[in-house]
């Protein structure tokens, strides 16, 4: 193939990468899949996309669903894009990956983000910081209440999805929902409230009314957990925002379009563009770019390896970053615990301010 | 003295402008083409502050980040300050010692709405107080209700007044609606004598676009085949990130050539822009994504 008609293919699998995920049209959707793949890994130095992603996809022209519903419809197969700054988006470099069932078969494919969405999403979320910060408690407070009520408005979805894409029973996705809806409302009710339990007034030995309180730090990075895709995401998210500030997610689980569910609901739940970006992808390609960031002011991980806890601490370094890492539950059961709600996990994402306050004179 | 005559011009084809000039914006600029660019528009940049409410403090503070905009590395300064007539004596006893030139706007800036007396005693003033280059508004009204022969006449009575100082022409391109007559105003400013031509006082919402100054372009060098002499360009107003910086200078090497590529006849009128650039520099150089948290603003 020579250099022009390369590019040109290229090219037209960008453009139509995502849509080809759609079409039911078995060559189409492999010949996409592949070019995009391999023009990502041209592309990028990190390491191959991981084995659940690509090697372990042998099927991809065999589209789970088929072509028609049970009644003779065209299937309407959805496209699953990122959200960043209140927009649905698709990758500036075009690159997807590939979701997979047990049999291998090819579910849909969802977006693989690249350094440059990463940046993008930055900012978008420095930008929406301060306007969020400087929103009232209350009305931030009945932001996340919203989000709540939406979750459990779209609870049946979300329950298929975790079945379809997850692999969880009936049982566990229901559980899931509602204990997703349950900590979406519980950190709601903190807005108001955190900086009150965690303020101090100060006892100084000279004439001043010294007091501390609790600040948004800014802009954070998450990295998702790697399990619980619906409801790790919502107990690592929820009390980062809380408190004004705003952040970048990266999710890289075994079902990410769950996350991007999630973004839907929260992008009907009054959120501003840029409070929540939602990116899907590859951790060990953007982990670096993230935590070099000069932008971001603290990082929460979970779920991530030795090596990676590690490459986070080194690179954050630079711009003395605040790192948090959260220990991951392994189980569903340990996710739903009332102990992995904590006012202490808004802890980690706030600065504190003392303020003397001359008196007596 | 004989009335000005605009000559006969090419017309304008809107969709071939249009189209030309987004083709610039497609031009892949890495690593060391990166680092060249951002160096040059940091050299061809008017560093510039517009505003009521400046102050002497506030152009001696810009005037410092213009000799060396940034601490820690060899940065090279930019090409000129732009400030209001009344700063001009500021900004020159600042300068003292630098290359960094003092571009002052007169002519009853940003409107020209004013009698043409007051605004050439303007330009003289300023010129005494010791502005090297004089950027004027054409009278867009009068440009507008087709008095070309007007706006040639003031132009060239402000060449005059200018002496030894160089005179931009600022067009005001989003006042004028349409390309034929953003060709027709720069066509008008050359012929009476304009070092640079100008695209925007950076005070109308539509300020400097790729397609506008691509015209502008295109005039500038019709007009140097037709005559031999070389016209500067300068576009000002919207020109806030790097990118869009090298794709004026990419823009400039494949429209007018080698030859523009320097200071003395390019210019990037702006005053967020050179953050942004600094901040690709240092992303270059270290490999971070920067926060403008840890730049300076003015």
């Amino acid at each position: 193939m020579t250099q022009t008609q390369k590019k040109k293919s290229t090219d037209t699998t960008q453009k139509k990468s995502p849509e080809a995920a759609t079409i039911p049209n078995a060559e189409q959707t492999n010949g996409s899949e592949g070019s995009a793949a391999s023009k990502a890994q041209a592309k990028s130095a990190s390491p191959p996309p991981t084995a659940r992603s690509t090697a372990s996809a042998p099927n991809d022209h065999r589209l789970v669903g088929g072509g028609r519903t049970d009644n003779g419809r065209l299937m309407v197969h959805k496209t699953y894009k990122m959200w960043v700054g209140g927009k649905f988006i698709r990758s500036e470099q075009g690159r997807v990956l590939g979701l997979h069932n047990a049999e291998g078969d090819l579910v849909t494919h969802y977006v693989r983000a690249s350094r440059k969405d990463l940046r993008d999403a930055v900012s978008a979320a420095r930008s929406a910081q301060t306007p969020w910060a400087t929103r009232s408690a209350f009305n931030r407070g009945q932001i996340l209440f919203r989000a709540a009520e939406m979750i459990d408005a779209r609870r049946e979805s979300l329950i298929a999805r975790l079945q379809e894409h997850a692999h969880l029973s009936a049982s566990e996705a229901t559980q899931e929902v509602d204990a997703a809806a349950d900590r979406m409302f519980w950190y709601a009710g903190w807005t108001d409230k955190y900086v009150q339990v965690l303020s101090s007034v100060n006892p100084v030995a000279s004439s001043f009314f010294n007091f501390t309180l609790p600040e948004p730090t800014g802009v954070v990075a998450i990295f998702a957990p790697t399990n619980a895709p619906l409801l790790g995401l919502v107990s690592l998210i929820a009390p980062v925002i809380l408190s004004g500030n705003t952040c970048v997610v990266l999710v890289e689980n075994n079902a990410p379009t769950v996350a991007i569910e999630l973004s839907e609901i929260l992008a009907t739940s009054d959120f501003p563009g840029g409070v929540v970006n939602i990116l899907t992808g590859l951790r060990d390609e953007l982990l670096p770019h993230a935590a070099g960031h000069m932008d971001i002011n603290a990082i929460a991980s979970c779920g991530g390896n030795e090596a990676q806890d590690r490459a986070i601490q080194l690179a954050a370094c630079e711009s003395v970053k605040r790192v948090h890492f959260f220990e991951q539950p392994q189980t569903l059961d340990a996710w739903c615990s009332e102990r992995q709600q904590s006012l202490y996990s808004i802890l980690p994402f706030v600065e504190w301010k003392t303020a003397w306050h001359p008196i007596g004179v | 003295m004989q009335t000005y005559r605009l000559p006969k011009i090419p017309t304008v084809d809107q969709v071939q402008v249009e189209s030309r000039a987004a083709a610039f914006t497609t031009r892949s600029i890495k690593k060391g083409a990166k680092k060249a660019a951002l160096e040059l528009a940091i050299r061809m940049m008017d560093l510039t502050t517009l505003e009521g409410m400046d102050t002497e403090g506030k152009v001696q503070m810009m005037c410092k980040k213009a000799m060396q905009p940034m601490i820690g590395r060899p940065c090279p300064s930019v090409a000129a300050v732009c400030v209001y007539p009344t700063l001009v004596g500021v900004a020159k006893r600042s300068l003292v010692g630098s290359d960094v030139k003092v571009a002052a706007v007169a002519t009853a800036f940003p409107s020209g709405q004013s009698f043409l007396p007051i605004r050439l005693e303007e330009i003289r003033q300023t010129v005494a107080e010791g502005a090297d280059e004089i950027d004027m508004v054409i009278s867009r009204g009068a440009f507008l209700a087709g008095e070309y022969a007007r706006i040639y006449d003031e132009v060239a009575a402000s060449k005059e007044a200018c002496g030894p100082a160089h005179l931009k022409v600022i067009l005001e391109t989003g006042e004028l609606g349409t390309y034929d007559q953003v060709r027709k105003a720069s066509q008008i400013a050359m012929d009476a004598g304009a070092d640079f031509i100008k695209t925007s006082t950076g005070k109308v919402s539509e300020a400097a676009t790729l397609p506008v100054t691509l015209v502008m372009f295109e005039a500038v060098r019709d007009f140097f085949f037709q005559t031999g002499k070389r016209i500067g360009i300068k576009p000002a107003g919207g020109i806030r990130k790097a990118k869009q910086a090298w794709q004026y200078l990419v823009m400039v090497k494949e429209t007018l050539g080698d030859d523009w590529l320097t200071p003395d006849l390019f210019r990037l009128g702006a005053s967020s822009l050179l953050n942004d650039v600094l901040m690709q520099l240092q992303r270059l150089e270290t490999g971070n994504y920067q926060s403008s948290l840890y730049f300076s603003e003015d």
